[in-house]
């Protein structure tokens, strides 16, 4: 029971965008199949809650792992401002050749997210309607995951 | 195995501030939570215990007997109170989400003796939380 223990800081964020979801690699017709209503050609939108968790040593002097302030603000910088009230398809430059699933947006915002520099990344968590949500690791997966 | 987890809520006034700091370095670092007279938040509290089912009752542990351990542990030492004046293993640290969180651990991780402790989860408010766990469990709850 002396298992080292970890402290992880969860944050929510919200921004709101449209996606299409729609491969190159596939025919008119198998595109319909596969994505069905998402790959109406217009596109349509979602409300997005982005989790972010982060984990670190708690600073004795301020009883935190980094400053809110401080991911809030990398946050709105590396995913927000370039995200909210944005086509994913057509704004977000990694999504130009990638099919904008929640999945590979997930992903995404590990990737725009793991530099910050207060602590460490541990999970990206993004939630695309109340009724599903995705999460994304990176290479964290060490142990049992359950 | 199979994870349970279940939910409280408390209401509890904090303020953060550290008296080894200015009056200015406490108020550039906390910001309005540097408010001397305080404020407070209603704590949701996610307790996840770990185990396999025991063949005879089917259960993890008893509910009922959890339910106990988080009245008499959390619900009676933090409801209500000014957890930087009321809460004695708060004493001397800032009462972050991440110290309340890991206060918690340690209060209920030698109480559950049917499963083990697989995570804490305190939320401040809906879009700000501390998760503890065993490094290595990486926190994940299946949901």
């Amino acid at each position: 029971m002396s298992d080292a223990l970890k402290i992880a800081l969860g944050r929510r964020y919200r921004f709101s965008a449209s996606h299409r979801l729609h491969s190159s690699r596939l025919s008119e017709e198998e595109n319909y199949r596969v994505f069905g209503k998402c790959n109406n050609p217009h596109g349509h939108g979602h409300n997005y809650v982005v989790e972010v968790s982060v984990s670190g040593d708690v600073d004795p002097s301020t009883g935190m792992i980094a400053n809110l302030a401080d991911l809030d603000a990398f946050v709105e910088r590396q995913v927000l401002e370039e995200f909210d009230h944005k086509s994913l398809n057509e704004d977000v430059p990694a999504f130009l050749d990638k099919v904008p699933t929640t999945e590979n947006l997930c992903i995404e915002v590990y990737r725009r997210l793991k530099s910050f520099p207060h602590a460490k990344l541990e999970r990206i968590r993004v939630q695309e309607t109340g009724n599903n949500s995705f999460e994304y690791v990176g290479d964290n997966l060490e142990g049992d995951r359950s | 195995m199979v994870l349970l987890t279940r939910k409280i809520e408390f209401a509890a006034s904090h303020l953060y501030h550290n008296p080894n700091l200015s009056a200015a370095e406490n108020r550039r670092i906390f910001g309005k939570c540097n408010n001397p007279h305080g404020h407070g938040h209603n704590y949701t509290l996610e307790v996840t215990v770990e185990g396999e089912p025991d063949p005879v009752t089917g259960m993890v542990l008893d509910l009922k007997a959890l339910k106990e351990i988080l009245e008499r542990e959390i619900m009676q030492r933090m409801d209500h109170r000014h957890l930087n004046y009321e809460v004695a293993e708060l004493a001397g640290k800032i009462p972050t989400c991440e110290n309340i969180a890991t206060v918690i651990w340690q209060l209920l991780e030698p109480k559950i003796t049917q499963g083990r402790l697989h995570r804490v989860r305190l939320y401040e408010s809906p879009d700000l939380f501390a998760d503890c766990y065993r490094d290595g469990a990486n926190g994940a709850v299946k949901s």
